[in-house]
């Protein structure tokens, strides 16, 4: 039995936001197989009441005082646009409809 | 003996005490990356006129009597994920391409500080994901020892420079093995310091749980040098450690392992491991009891199972860092002809702009942790996570370190494992342990395998804060290696 079938590779690629054409989504969908059978080893591991760690050391939240610090101009924060109006990042239409 | 050929600690005495000059040394490497960078490709970006404006302004500080660190002057190559202001930051992809940050990394402002002269910005894996730099949108970097196969990844531009002599120095990130992994298999040294302990502010987040700056050089002391320069806490880092940096280089001076306790991690050898490997690394223990340590085997009984714990938990981490790769703020934008919703935008830029291994990884991140899957996959990877560490905790009870292979075989040919993605993750098997857990470990030559002549890396692995005593018994095994061989193991290298 396959670990992960090509519709729910297809179902992955549009939560990824990533436009596969149907080459790619047979090509992946055998490799993403192979790899989700042999990364599902971990349920051989007895582990039931272990805490989970999300992370190596033992951190707690950082905080500083909450103060004006000096940070980037709008031209520097514009620098690497793909588009820009009025001092503001220019997107494509976001709404489902014509505004 | 030529100046590219010469220590970063002895360039640094050198240009200190005005016998050369910053702009000498850096010119004489300069020349040397316009030699052979054909070949090897580390490079992605070399900025000439920069790196000798940067040590000409060494020069004069030095000129008017000023007291700078030990390796002002010293050229370096820099692994082409740290941010730099100066320059065109990629991280390997296409969708960065061309890209120049408004801000310095943390590790590039105090390479800065430190008077380090950065010639270039270096090859990698695309995101850093990947054992062999051919995940790299712009081509793989070749291993100066054999240029038909690969020079380790991800950071296999860095580990490349460094062992063509491109540079004395580079730098890394180390994520399941990015940068050990690629020492290893170029004959030459390099550390995974503790994780918080190098700043990952500007550094292209991969997974920011296990993502660790750190060094490359051709000898233990250089490479102590290196991280002590980049080091130390940063406030623009969440989970930078507050604490003084180990000392690293004193105990890469001390190179000493009389009564250090060292542990071979019983799970690590025989099948899949090449012969010759494990050869140099038996080699190797036997030369540490000869050097008067005690050594014993250790059983880390989860440590069969972080390789498929990291392929769980470093995708989950990659596919919510990478989202921010929207075609809206920076980078590629493709498919805005105006009648396209940002949405679509959106998934024609990250399928353009993304390479296969990065869309495989998001996916991957995307299903371990869908509702219905998270607890089975991503839930069930960080308790594994929590028992890799108590294996760690309960080793270093007994041990002072732990060795084993860096990485199961030698370097493998460019091509071979390229679109065999299970082929590819198990490079990592080794130095995944201690990513999951935090903890410093470091990779030094032992030595050339029988069957290809191609370099071996030894691993240490220390507690977490303990990286002084990866440099300690890195530098022993240095030196006596360098004894028996007569010097260094990359001199014995074919010349390019």
């Amino acid at each position: 039995m396959s670990a992960i079938t090509r519709d729910e590779v297809a179902h992955l690629a549009r939560l990824s936001r990533l436009a596969l054409d149907e080459g790619e989504l047979d090509h992946f969908a055998a490799q993403l197989d192979q790899i989700v059978g042999a990364v599902a080893r971990v349920a051989e591991v007895a582990a039931g009441d272990i805490p989970p760690s999300s992370h190596a050391l033992p951190l707690t939240n950082v905080f500083r005082p909450d103060e004006v610090r000096p940070c980037l101009t709008p031209e520097q924060a514009l620098s690497g646009a793909p588009a820009v109006e009025d001092d503001r990042f220019r997107v494509p239409r976001i709404l489902g409809e014509e505004a | 003996m030529s100046l590219t050929h010469k220590t970063a600690a002895e360039l640094g005495r050198l240009v200190a005490s005005r016998e050369t000059s910053a702009v000498e040394v850096a010119q004489a490497h300069l020349d040397r990356i316009a030699e052979v960078d054909s070949k090897v490709s580390a490079f992605l970006h070399v900025d000439a006129e920069r790196a000798l404006a940067q040590a000409r302004a060494v020069d004069e500080r030095i000129a008017r009597g000023e007291k700078l660190g030990p390796l002002a002057g010293v050229p370096i190559a820099h692994k082409d994920v740290f941010t730099t202001e100066d320059m065109p930051t990629t991280a390997g992809s296409k969708i960065l391409e061309g890209w120049r940050p408004p801000y310095d990394a943390t590790v590039t402002r105090r390479l800065r500080e430190a008077g380090l002269v950065i010639l270039g910005k270096t090859n990698l894996d695309e995101f850093a994901m990947g054992s062999s730099t051919e995940n790299s949108a712009y081509g793989p970097s070749h291993n100066p020892w054999d240029l038909s196969r690969v020079p380790g990844g991800s950071s296999g531009g860095s580990s490349a420079a460094v062992a063509s002599y491109q540079a004395p120095l580079s730098t890394g990130t180390d994520t399941g093995g990015s940068i050990r992994q690629p020492a290893a298999v170029t004959g030459i040294v390099g550390m995974k310091p503790t994780y918080g302990g190098s700043s990952r502010y500007g550094l292209i987040a991969f997974a920011s749980s296990l993502d660790t700056p750190g060094p490359f050089a051709r000898n233990v002391l250089d490479a102590a040098l290196l991280q002590e320069a980049f080091s130390g806490h940063d406030e623009f880092d969440s989970t930078s450690i507050d604490a003084p940096v180990p000392p690293v280089v004193e105990a890469a001076r001390q190179a000493d392992v009389a009564g250090l306790r060292i542990g071979v991690v019983k799970e690590f050898g025989g099948e899949g491991y090449q012969p010759g490997v494990l050869a140099r690394f038996h080699e190797t223990v036997d030369l540490l009891e000869s050097l008067g340590a005690k050594v014993v085997e250790v059983s880390c009984p989860t440590f069969g199972y972080a390789l498929p714990a990291y392929y769980l938990i470093a995708p989950s981490e990659c596919s919510s860092n990478l989202a921010r790769f929207d075609a809206m703020r920076y980078g590629l934008r493709v498919g805005d002809d105006g009648t396209r919703s940002a949405e679509e935008v959106m998934a024609l830029t990250r399928a353009a702009g993304f390479g296969p291994e990065v869309k495989r990884r998001i996916m991957l991140g995307t299903y371990a942790l869908s509702s219905g899957y998270y607890d089975a996959y991503y839930g069930q990877a960080q308790k594994v996570r929590t028992l890799i560490s108590r294996d760690f905790e309960a080793a270093f009870h007994q041990v002072d370190v732990l060795i084993s292979p860096t990485t199961p075989t030698t370097a493998f040919p460019i091509g071979e494992r390229a679109d065999d993605p299970m082929a590819m993750y198990l490079a990592d098997l080794c130095t995944i342990p201690s990513n999951l857990a935090g903890n410093a470990a470091i990779s030094v030559p032992c030595g050339l395998a029988d069957e290809d002549g191609l370099p071996v890396g030894l691993q240490i692995m220390a507690p977490v804060l303990g990286d002084d005593r990866c440099y300690r018994v890195g530098a022993a095994v240095e030196k006596a290696f360098d004894d028996r061989w007569g010097g260094p193991l990359l001199s014995k290298a074919p010349a390019l």
